[in-house]
């Protein structure tokens, strides 16, 4: 073990004042820095790109050892980000889930509304590193284009985002906050004009544009050095709420519970976990309609193993290989794929996924604005879905004494013309 | 069988147009596009009109190395129906002309079907190898398994920003020729062939490729034998596409079709090498 310590995924922000370091025992050795998590990962991309992403997987393994990186990044998160996020416990809620404890992890409270700051900002600072004064990024439903077109408003960085036409049309508030920010926002109308179809455009862009150009992904999939690098970036929400549930219980939870559009969120609270095996992992996908409709997208539940946007994991795909148009009420989890690491995790056994409807989304963000006064993404609420059912299920078990913690990965500000509509809230006039 | 004792189909037929003085024309167009039967009719008529070596695309819905051309037609033929089994029949009937017919095509079609399978049926059908615009050597373990077992040309390709080791690496596991892409970039017409073309030709020789070929952004028959006398084979594609797009039909398009390679076998047959 002792030569894997090299290898070893630093938590790049939390080191330095942060919460204690849980041990790097055999699973989170074996997850490693890539390429490969077992069969899963890779570089299936175009020759042009390699040089690029050579670059740049030198340069964070350079960033990674040089204490500067991880300072910056460190004070950047105390100043900008608001990091640590807060432990919230929700008993009022978790009286809808078979009676268990419910700590929430607070993410919705970071700068920008959502997790995504955690990547973007350590991936400006390598854009800086690189000597880049362009990035791009695609986005679904304006998060990471929200959060990249603020660190590159912070940075003075260029900024172009990618977003599938029918997403700039759900998510419209977005769209005027990165220009607000200084960002060009370029609508995709090629394919099925959603996520996809904006990051095909996104390597386009950077394929012809590479030497000056930094694209900062948005979630732990892509090709290496992606799928490691935004997880090293989201370890700290792990790594923090590690430490938090013990100084709050005196133990650890039994469960930890994330929605999984391409896993980023899911993969930063489980990766400082992966080595306690009392604690469950357990990941909430985008279940749509129902998975027997073929309206979803619950990649691991319903999908199978193939190549797409420059990783083998599974996807939502036809018997041609294909790729299936996904469904969800969240545009955030409306993503026919899935990273890697997560299909490595579900390989393996370490990690559960499970698929939450639209209608127990729903119902979950309902029971959490008024239990807790707490507007949730509905990205998050699959997650918190996926808490009251696997709370109840544990309560029948004997374990009603048990303790959940959820990964609120967002707040519910972008949602709130979607949960109205849904709801029938809004007065005549207003429509 | 190793890649030494595979006879490759493409690359002889490179050999006898580097024997006879000049480079080959090598044109692309997507299965499916009008439709199967009027994709086939076109890379007929391509053939008839002075196409050398053909590339039929697999239509894919995530394709990420092509421009608006080509994605527009892609999309036509997908909407439209067509399948990945129709590949092979395509392949079949075009390779009747004499050319040698290699399919283009994204990686995940492949690992679908099965990349043995995959091989076995193209073989079957007659086609002379893969060209995988998003599959690198060092990610194609199985492929490279797979084309020696079926005797399979395979065409990997370089980039302007391809480094020395890359292009040794490349032209190692290539079979058939080296696919250069003359810039930085995605198919689509281009009123320049990039400088970098020459010299990324130049490169990936002196790295070991005995055939390269250079694609991206040729559409007329001036740049068609600029390029031709410095690389083995001048590659277009999107010309060719928005010949059949623009067209009112398939028989307008056909003729039109005709047209644009009549002008690029030109501008490739002007030069003697
Ligand atoms: C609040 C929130 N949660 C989750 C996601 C899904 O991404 P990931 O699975 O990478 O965390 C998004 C994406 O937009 C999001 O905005």
């Amino acid at each position: 073990m002792t030569q894997q310590s090299a290898e070893q995924p630093t938590t790049l922000a939390g080191d330095r004042q942060g919460p204690p370091e849980p041990e790097l025992g055999p699973v989170a050795t074996l997850a490693g820095s890539g390429p490969y998590f077992g069969d899963f990962g890779g570089r299936f991309v175009p020759e042009a790109l390699i040089e690029a992403l050579d670059e740049l997987d030198t340069e964070y393994a350079k960033a990674k050892a040089d204490p500067t990186f991880g300072e910056e990044l460190a004070h950047l998160h105390r100043t900008y980000t608001g990091r640590p996020s807060i432990v919230t416990e929700v008993p009022r809620f978790a009286e809808h889930c078979g009676g268990v404890r419910v700590l929430l992890k607070r993410e919705d409270l970071n700068h920008t509304g959502s997790h995504k700051i955690n990547n973007v900002l350590g991936q400006a600072l390598l854009t800086r590193r690189l000597g880049k004064r362009r990035v791009i990024a695609e986005t679904g439903a304006g998060q990471h284009g929200v959060a990249t077109a603020t660190a590159a408003a912070l940075f003075d960085l260029e900024c172009v985002i990618y977003m599938g036409e029918e997403d700039t049309r759900r998510q419209a508030l977005n769209v005027a906050r990165m220009r607000l920010l200084g960002a060009e926002v370029v609508p995709v109308t090629t394919g099925s004009r959603t996520l996809k179809d904006a990051i095909n455009e996104a390597l386009r862009d950077w394929v012809t544009n590479v030497r000056t150009t930094n694209y900062v992904f948005g979630t732990v999939g892509g090709p290496h050095p992606f799928p490691a690098m935004v997880r090293d970036l989201q370890r700290i929400i792990g790594v923090e709420a590690r430490a938090q549930v013990l100084e709050l219980t005196g133990r650890l939870p039994d469960a930890v519970t994330a929605c999984v559009g391409g896993g980023s969120n899911a993969i930063g609270i489980f990766h400082a976990f992966l080595d306690d095996p009392s604690v469950r992992l357990l990941g909430l996908e985008a279940g749509g309609d129902g998975v027997d409709t073929g309206r979803h997208a619950a990649t691991i539940t319903g999908g199978a193993p193939g190549v797409l946007h420059g990783a083998r994991s599974f996807l939502l795909q036809d018997e041609d290989g294909q790729t299936v148009e996904s469904h969800s009420i969240s545009a955030g989890l409306d993503y026919p794929g899935v990273g890697p690491e997560h299909a490595w995790l579900a390989s393996i056994g370490r990690a559960e996924y499970r698929p939450v409807t639209d209608a127990e989304a729903m119902e979950a963000f309902r029971l959490l604005c008024r239990t807790e006064g707490i507007i949730p993404a509905i990205e998050s609420a699959h997650a918190l879905a996926g808490t009251m059912r696997l709370g109840r299920e544990m309560a029948e078990n004997g374990q009603g004494d048990g303790i959940i913690l959820v990964n609120l990965s967002g707040r519910g500000d972008k949602d709130v013309e979607t949960a109205a509509r849904y709801f029938d809230l809004l007065d005549e006039g207003a429509q | 069988m190793t890649s030494q004792q595979v006879l490759s189909r493409t690359g002889r037929r490179l050999d006898d147009l580097r024997a006879q003085g000049r480079a080959a024309l090598v044109g692309y167009l997507p299965v499916g596009f009008p439709d199967v039967d009027g994709s086939i009719a076109a890379a007929t008529a391509m053939v008839e009109a002075g196409v050398d070596v053909v590339e039929l695309g697999v239509p894919y819905s995530d394709p990420v190395m092509d421009g608006l051309v080509i994605q527009g037609a892609v999309e036509h033929a997908l909407a439209g129906g067509v399948r990945v089994r129709d590949t092979f029949r395509a392949v079949e009937a075009v390779a009747a002309t004499g050319a040698p017919v290699l399919v283009m095509t994204y990686w995940n079609p492949v690992v679908r079907h099965g990349v043995d399978a995959f091989a076995r049926d193209l073989a079957a059908a007659g086609g002379a190898g893969l060209i995988t615009p998003d599959l690198i050597p060092d990610e194609a373990g199985e492929w490279i398994a797979a084309s020696d077992t079926h005797g399979l040309d395979r065409v990997f390709l370089v980039a302007p920003s391809s480094t020395p080791q890359r292009l040794g690496l490349t032209a190692r596991a290539s079979r058939g020729f080296v696919y250069a892409a003359s810039t930085m970039g995605v198919t689509g017409t281009r009123a320049t062939v990039g400088a970098d073309a020459a010299r990324l030709v130049r490169d990936t020789r002196a790295a070991g490729a005995e055939h390269v070929c250079v694609g991206l952004g040729v559409s007329t028959g001036e740049q068609a034998a600029e390029v031709a006398a410095y690389a083995d084979g001048v590659i277009v594609g999107s010309a060719f596409v928005r010949a059949l797009a623009e067209a009112e039909d398939l028989e307008a398009g056909l003729d039109a079709l005709r047209r644009v390679v009549g002008e690029l076998a030109a501008g490739v047959r002007s030069v003697t090498r």
